[in-house]
């Protein structure tokens, strides 16, 4: 079923951000473009300013400075409830004296939508989420999941131009959690709506965002598509929080036409090329564990010292430690014929041909 | 009863006797006493019979003494709840670092006596209280309006005296109260009126049932403030009560007129949790 939700496709535009409680700086000059239809993910540790941001852009906070876009107007002005922003809250807040289609409709009948309408709609939203059967239930009747899908239900159904989800899926067990990421993204997909998700958890955020902004102690430390953000983060706090990031501390050369980085006394790796750092000095360099290939010691290759073997299935996980000291992973497939590597070995690292690498100035 | 399950209720137990003991001698003797007392058609307590009952509820003064009681405690719950329910919102809207000093403020009553709090009445609403010579200055009335002994000075003074016990109840229901889903309210688009009425309200139900079961069986027991705000004119059960068993010295009336005060009350109370629990403020589509 295809609903046209009345602001389907705005774009949400966030100028300068900036907010404090009392003196502590939660969000700092926050700049973000979204697209309309787009889906978001502001991505972050706990304490980085992420919610802070929803609930500006929601209007149940009013920042400090900086201004908020929907569809291109300025909203800083309105109260919360002529936003034309749903919400959806990381404990779904339902209200636990009405029951699910109650719920429901109580954004319709707010807008002063008359009862036989508002349940028709309220109707047609269940459905969308697969709740239809429980219409006459009370909230506490319900599981987490069923939940979630009645707090989307009751959002979508005001039609609202931007959706916003807070943790939305923080209190579900990891099943559940899958199913609801690919139902959220089907709906959104379905409807085309604009949406913002605040998630810490970065696998979340790289399945179901279109672009992701990971934030830092109050600011966006990059905004850009999950591989873009994964192959080329744009500084170390990113490299560090996406995935698994081996850092290596060294110098970095030029090597040929491109660069190396020289480990202390570990052996060097030559890299195509620097970025987002390419001055030549200290440097930290970060690879991913699959982007590096293990093989025998050589003048090319960074020296390691093989700890630990974890195999996890498909694919086997080395712990390494380099002369330096710096600890270093490196999975490697495991496909038929490939070597073995015991503990104890010492080894050779160079990186897989064509793999993205990252460098950031020391 | 296992001996585990024995010996893991005996401290519990040790511990609630006193209290217990304390209960049965000063709270349940009494009560039984009262009732013996009440079934009994002569001072003497020689005729045991139902007589002090049907000569209470057979004449009609003393059916609107009780019902006047009621009615009393009635109005005064209400406006209690009226000038209550702000102040409890009021206090869970307030910052953390100031709600210390408000709920001074709002427990301030119940750190004086009530007797204290009467005669403040007294002082605020008699010929030349503040009220009277307030308005006489001003030039608004010619002579003192009559303001002290009335019923409406009664039901003002209780809801004021009273306020704590309705307030206190609220305070904790609005805390209850998850803030995130008077903010879901307004992100679904309702305004501050609608948010009240259809969210905080109905889930501040059961503090409010229990802030107005407190204020309605402390008001209609509130003898000194009934017959120090009230004057001479006005008889509800407590002075009632008094004037049988101390004036006239018909203990077995007076008793009657106790135990049909407490069966009141406890209808009222009964009646009032049955529709609490019923209800809760759900609502159905």
């Amino acid at each position: 079923m295809l609903f046209s939700t009345g602001g389907s496709g705005v774009s949400i535009e966030l100028d300068h951000i900036h907010h404090q409680y009392g003196g502590a700086v939660a969000v700092e000059s926050v700049s973000l473009d979204i697209q309309a239809g787009e889906l978001v993910a502001l991505l972050g540790p706990s304490g980085c300013g992420k919610t802070t941001l929803l609930r500006v852009v929601a209007g149940l906070t009013r920042q400090t400075g900086g201004s908020v876009l929907i569809g291109g107007e300025k909203v800083d002005a309105l109260p919360t409830n002529e936003r034309g922003a749903g919400i959806v809250f990381q404990n779904y807040a339902l209200f636990p004296h009405m029951t699910v289609a109650a719920n429901v409709a109580y954004g319709l009948r707010a807008r002063r939508i008359n009862a036989a309408a508002a349940r028709d709609t309220a109707a047609q939203m269940l459905d969308l989420v697969q709740m239809a059967r429980y219409a006459s239930r009370f909230p506490r009747e319900l599981s987490g999941g069923q939940q979630q899908r009645v707090a989307l239900a009751r959002t979508l159904a005001v039609k609202p131009k931007v959706l916003l989800l807070d943790e939305p899926f923080a209190a579900l067990d990891k099943n559940l959690r899958l199913d609801m990421q690919i139902e959220i993204k089907r709906i959104q997909r379905e409807l085309g709506i604009t949406t913002v998700l605040v998630t810490h958890d970065q696998e979340e955020a790289m399945s179901m965002a279109d672009r992701i902004a990971v934030m830092n102690a109050g600011r966006v430390e990059q905004f850009d598509t999950p591989e873009a953000i994964y192959d080329r983060p744009s500084s170390l706090f990113v490299a560090n929080f996406i995935g698994t990031a081996n850092l290596v501390a060294g110098q970095l050369l030029r090597d040929g036409s491109g660069y190396a980085v020289d480990s202390r006394d570990g052996g060097r790796l030559s890299i195509g090329s620097a970025a987002p750092c390419s001055r030549v000095g200290a440097v930290v360099l970060a690879t991913r564990p699959e982007h590096l290939a293990m093989g025998t010691p050589g003048d090319d290759a960074l020296s390691a010292k093989v700890e630990m073997v974890l195999p996890l299935g498909p694919s086997l996980v080395y712990e390494l430690r380099l002369a330096s000291g710096d600890a270093v992973k490196v999975t490697q497939p495991r496909t038929v014929g490939s070597t073995r590597y015991v503990a104890g070995e010492v080894v050779g690292l160079r990186l897989r041909p064509g793999s993205p690498t990252s460098v950031f100035a020391a | 009863m296992s001996a585990a399950s024995n010996s893991r209720l005996a401290a519990p137990l040790a511990l609630g006797a006193p209290l217990a003991l304390f209960f049965v001698a000063f709270v349940l003797a009494p009560l039984l006493l009262l009732a013996f007392v009440s079934f009994h058609n002569d001072t003497d307590l020689r005729d045991a019979g139902v007589g002090q009952y049907l000569k209470f509820l057979s004449d009609g003064f003393n059916l609107a003494v009780l019902g006047n009681t009621m009615w009393l405690g009635l109005r005064a719950t209400l406006l209690a709840l009226v000038l209550g329910f702000p102040l409890a919102l009021l206090y869970s809207q307030t910052p953390r670092r100031w709600q210390g000093a408000l709920l001074l403020v709002v427990l301030l009553p119940l750190l004086t006596s009530s007797v204290v709090r009467t005669f403040a009445w007294v002082v605020i609403l008699g010929r030349q209280g503040i009220v009277n010579s307030a308005l006489l200055e001003l030039g608004w009335i010619a002579e003192p309006l009559k303001l002290l002994y009335t019923p409406g000075a009664v039901v003002v003074a209780l809801a004021q005296i009273e306020l704590p016990l309705m307030v206190l109840p609220l305070i904790t229901a609005l805390a209850n109260l998850d803030g995130n889903l008077t903010q879901a309210s307004r992100a679904l688009g309702a305004g501050y009126w609608r948010t009240f009425w259809q969210i905080t309200l109905p889930l501040s139900v059961p503090g409010l049932l229990a802030g107005g079961l407190l204020v309605f069986a402390a008001s209609v027991s509130a003898f000194v403030t009934q017959a120090l705000v009230g004057g001479g004119q006005q008889v509800y059960m407590p002075s009632f009560m008094y004037q049988q068993a101390i004036e006239a010295g018909n203990y077995p009336f007076a008793a009657a007129i106790a135990m049909l005060l407490l069966v009141s009350v406890m209808a009222v109370v009964c009646l009032v949790n049955t529709f609490g629990r019923r209800s809760k403020g759900f609502v159905h589509v």
